[in-house]
């Protein structure tokens, strides 16, 4: 290896590597400022801060969702249970707190376990029976969707007082701002799941995993383990992400939150995750969240635009941000 | 076999650090193994050896716990171990490192040398503390690379260094190395063997895994032979000569090295009809990033061999003859007459044959039978609609595995359950089967025994004889020699110089236009 030369063309080097990595996110950051742009020069009264709080507002529990499904694709899985996830837990919840009258102190405890609990199972089908995470958790989905329907085919409304004060509490900001309990929430499991995937071993070998899973078994990593946390992670966020919606919307619905998985996977590919696992950040999927928040927002400031047309600006994107997957994933050096 | 030979070691150890005893196992169609001993002692390098399909690579797997054994003991310091996974056989101090890489490709350096080990501050990891020990450790190997880059941005060859540095830093008591010589260039395996031997010093007893005998006697202290899954014996090197080795890995069936030194130079008559149109013809063909503009011309009967240094762009220069990738510049003819191809199908149809270097990634299906691997490129020239019949399918695998000397001769057993070289034939088979005018080789003879080698060799020069255009590419250039009749050399993604292979042309001779870029 010749020393000069590599120290001379080390640094461009890092950096063209490091930029690629990184690309996905810039692109999507970029996406975000034009949107805002676009929709300040638009529209009156777009341009404030509490729009974009107000995105969060909105999306905070399904940020947290596609959090837990950052950990599930960045290992090269999927999980499609968490909608389903979301819609038993905001049905336990009213059902244990309004039919039952339970404490929230027990309610919400409970309700992450079985959050955690229903995950950790499917990861541990996927791992021990080697089956496609694609098929375990689709079988998940409609479990957990049932089980909605065997608590209760109506909604159940919360009017729990506790609940209801919860639920109208404002954290104020300096300015005249002020966001919702379930953002703060939100924002503090964005900073945990940051600092886990970046500086755990467990978040280190949630990389490795989606890397190349055969060299991480060789390398002696606990890949069962790793496999069996990342859908019990995935499964504890769409539990918490349900409490959250249970707030949201103060009630408990068989019929919440159909196709929200959906919605999760396309924020995280927004944001700039690997379908095939092994690249990624959780902060662009939370890029990927306000993106699709700033979407509705913008058809919703059009104002003559059906509602439909977010799910069309969320295909053309979705399709685009793959396409982009592609180029980037075959930019890698060959071997 | 008798009681086996007292190693030589600076310790003077009398107990074997690491014991395996009458291992077995088997695979759907195939024993593997079959009553398989090994011993290795504190401080001593010892080979293992063995044509293709002989179950080194099984064995290895056995002793770091990828595959649990059928039958027999493993046994660490004196104790029984059963291995259920890698990370318990890590535990126990056996580390590995595979042929093929086996590295996460996303993280960087740093981590794939030290993940599972990080060091920790508070539970979290702690970064700076990780690439200052990584740093240390590619030092101390006076490796020059940074260890923050992906693993990706690195060259095979690297990455295989990288593993080695993995292994070593796992404070390990057996170190196996499975053929980590095949794809390092000369240099690299310097300083390979230079790392290797200090670790016996230190009293590391190391498992060496290769093809090349040379490599035996520069090496290594005691050598265990394998034959057909069994156990031939175990040996000290210094009671050998490279010819008893040879024997004792091909066993009864001896191709002798005379036999091979005897081909030298026999297929390298001058160029066959090299006034007529050639085959395929190549000018000014290039694919900005992976090789600059070359002019090739390959006639029918004719080998031409490609040499150059790993990366150099080999590949990368046939590929495109293939359609594998596209060039963006230059044209070529095919029997005159001006080809565009867009994908390997359009090369196909030209009777164009490749044989990839990854075959397992690019050419073999493994979960599909000999049989089945071998008919893959007739069908598909047939159509679908035209099946094969079951009848000739089994006598087309039948009469392949015969004309190769597949191993097993078992049409019906998965292909990625043989072994490396035993793989490439079905691979050769399948194309040969289509009867292609002209066949791409790239590495057709890297990672495979000495038998499977000569017979390769053999098959090319027969070929060629028989009117197949062949591009042969190879890092070993005495092969190279031996075959070709014109040796293109590249260098930097460059083909600089196009030799004829007279007698004036040597191994040394390619090494100082590989070195200088100029033919000499």
């Amino acid at each position: 290896m010749n020393t000069t030369l590599s120290s001379l063309t080390r640094p461009l080097q890092r950096f063209s590597v490091r930029h690629a990595v990184r690309l996905p996110l810039m692109v999507t950051a970029t996406l975000l400022v034009a949107m805002f742009s676009i929709g300040s020069l638009q529209y009156e009264g777009f341009f404030s801060a509490q729009v974009l709080l107000n995105v969060l507002i909105d999306n905070g529990f399904l940020l947290v969702v596609a959090i837990g499904m950052t950990f599930v694709i960045l290992t090269g899985g999927i999980d499609l249970s968490v909608g389903s996830m979301v819609a038993l837990s905001t049905m336990l919840t009213a059902w244990l707190v309004e039919q039952n009258g339970a404490p929230l102190a027990l309610a919400v405890p409970l309700v992450l376990l079985v959050g955690a609990g229903g995950g950790a199972l499917m990861g541990w089908v996927i791992h021990t029976f080697e089956i496609q995470p694609f098929i375990v958790t689709l079988a998940g989905m409609f479990l957990a969707r049932g089980l909605c329907y065997m608590i209760s085919t109506e909604s159940i409304s919360l009017t729990d007082p506790t609940t209801t004060r919860i639920a109208q509490t404002r954290v104020l900001l300096p300015g005249g701002l002020f966001i919702s309990p379930a953002v703060v929430i939100a924002l503090v499991v964005l900073a945990l799941a940051f600092v886990v995937l970046h500086h755990t071993r467990f978040g280190r070998t949630v990389y490795a995993l989606g890397g190349n899973e055969s060299s991480a078994r060789l390398m002696g990593l606990p890949v069962g383990r790793t496999k069996v946390a990342v859908y019990a992670v995935s499964g504890l966020c769409s539990a918490l992400g349900g409490l959250l919606l249970t707030f949201y919307m103060l009630s408990g619905y068989a019929l919440h939150a159909v196709g929200m998985e959906l919605d999760a996977i396309a924020a995280v590919v927004i944001g700039g995750t690997l379908l095939t696992g092994g690249s990624g950040f959780v902060l662009g999927t939370a890029l990927g969240v306000t993106v699709l928040g700033l979407i509705q927002t913008i058809i919703s400031f059009q104002g003559t635009l059906s509602s439909w047309w977010t799910r069309i600006v969320i295909g053309g994107l979705l399709f685009v941000f793959i396409l982009l997957q592609r180029l980037f994933g075959g930019s890698r050096p060959a071997h | 076999m008798a009681a086996p030979p007292t190693p030589r070691t600076p310790t003077g150890a009398d107990r074997p650090v690491l014991e395996a005893h009458g291992i077995r196992k088997a695979f759907p169609g195939v024993l593997a193994l079959d009553g398989v001993d090994l011993s290795l002692f504190p401080g001593e390098v010892h080979a293992l050896m063995g044509e293709n399909g002989a179950g080194k690579s099984t064995l290895i797997k056995v002793l770091t716990g990828v595959h649990p054994p059928d039958a027999g003991t493993v046994s660490v310091d004196g104790s029984l171990q059963w291995f259920a996974e890698p990370l318990e056989a890590q535990h126990a101090g056996i580390s590995t490192v595979y042929q093929e890489v086996n590295l996460c490709p996303n993280l960087s350096v740093a981590e794939n040398i030290l993940i599972g080990r990080e060091p920790r501050r508070l539970g979290l990891v702690h970064w700076s503390a990780l690439h200052e020990r990584a740093e240390r450790l590619i030092t101390e190997l006076e490796l020059d690379l940074d260890v923050r880059l992906p693993l990706s941005a690195h060259s095979l060859a690297v990455q295989q260094l990288v593993a080695i540095v993995r292994a070593v830093d796992v404070k390990a008591k057996v170190l196996i190395l499975d053929e980590p010589t095949s794809s390092l260039d000369r240099d690299e395996v310097v300083q390979l063997f230079a790392l290797v031997r200090r670790l016996r010093d230190r009293g590391v007893a190391i498992l060496f895994v290769t093809h090349f005998i040379d490599q035996v006697f520069d090496l290594c202290d005691r050598v265990t032979v394998l034959r057909n899954g069994r156990l031939e014996g175990a040996y000290r090197v210094d009671e050998l000569t490279s010819v008893t080795l040879v024997h004792r890995m091909v066993g009864s069936e001896l191709r002798t090295l005379d036999e091979l030194a005897e081909r030298s130079h026999t297929g390298t008559a001058a160029t066959p009809e090299s006034a007529d149109t050639p085959f395929l013809s190549a000018r000014g063909l290039a694919r900005s990033g992976a090789v600059q503009p070359y002019d090739l011309d390959i006639h029918r009967g004719e080998v031409i061999g490609l040499a150059g240094l790993l990366g150099s762009g080999r590949t990368e220069a046939a590929r495109l003859l293939f359609g594998a990738d596209h060039a963006d510049a230059g044209e070529l003819r095919i029997d005159g007459e001006r080809a565009v191809l867009r994908s390997p199908r359009a090369a196909i149809a030209h009777k164009i044959a490749f044989c990839s270097e990854n075959r397992k990634e690019e050419g073999l299906a493994g979960e599909l039978t000999v049989r089945e691997n071998i008919v893959l490129a007739l069908q598909a020239a047939r159509g679908w609609t035209r099946p094969l019949s079951r009848t000739r399918q089994d006598e087309i695998a039948a009469r392949w595995i015969e004309v190769l000397d597949i191993r097993p001769a078992a049409p019906e057993a998965q292909v990625r359950n043989l072994s490396g070289g035993n793989q490439q034939k079905v691979l050769l088979a399948r194309w040969l089967l289509t009867d292609p005018e002209m066949l791409i080789l790239d590495e057709p003879t890297r990672g495979i025994d000495i038998g499977a080698k000569t017979e390769i060799q053999k098959l090319v020069t027969r070929l060629a004889a028989e009117g197949t255009a062949v591009l042969f590419i190879s890092a070993e250039l005495e092969e190279v020699l031996r075959l070709s009749h014109r040796v293109g050399v590249l260098r930097d993604h460059r083909l600089v110089a196009t030799l004829p292979n007279d007698p004036t042309l040597t191994p040394d001779r390619i090494l100082g236009t590989i070195a200088t870029g100029a033919t000499s």
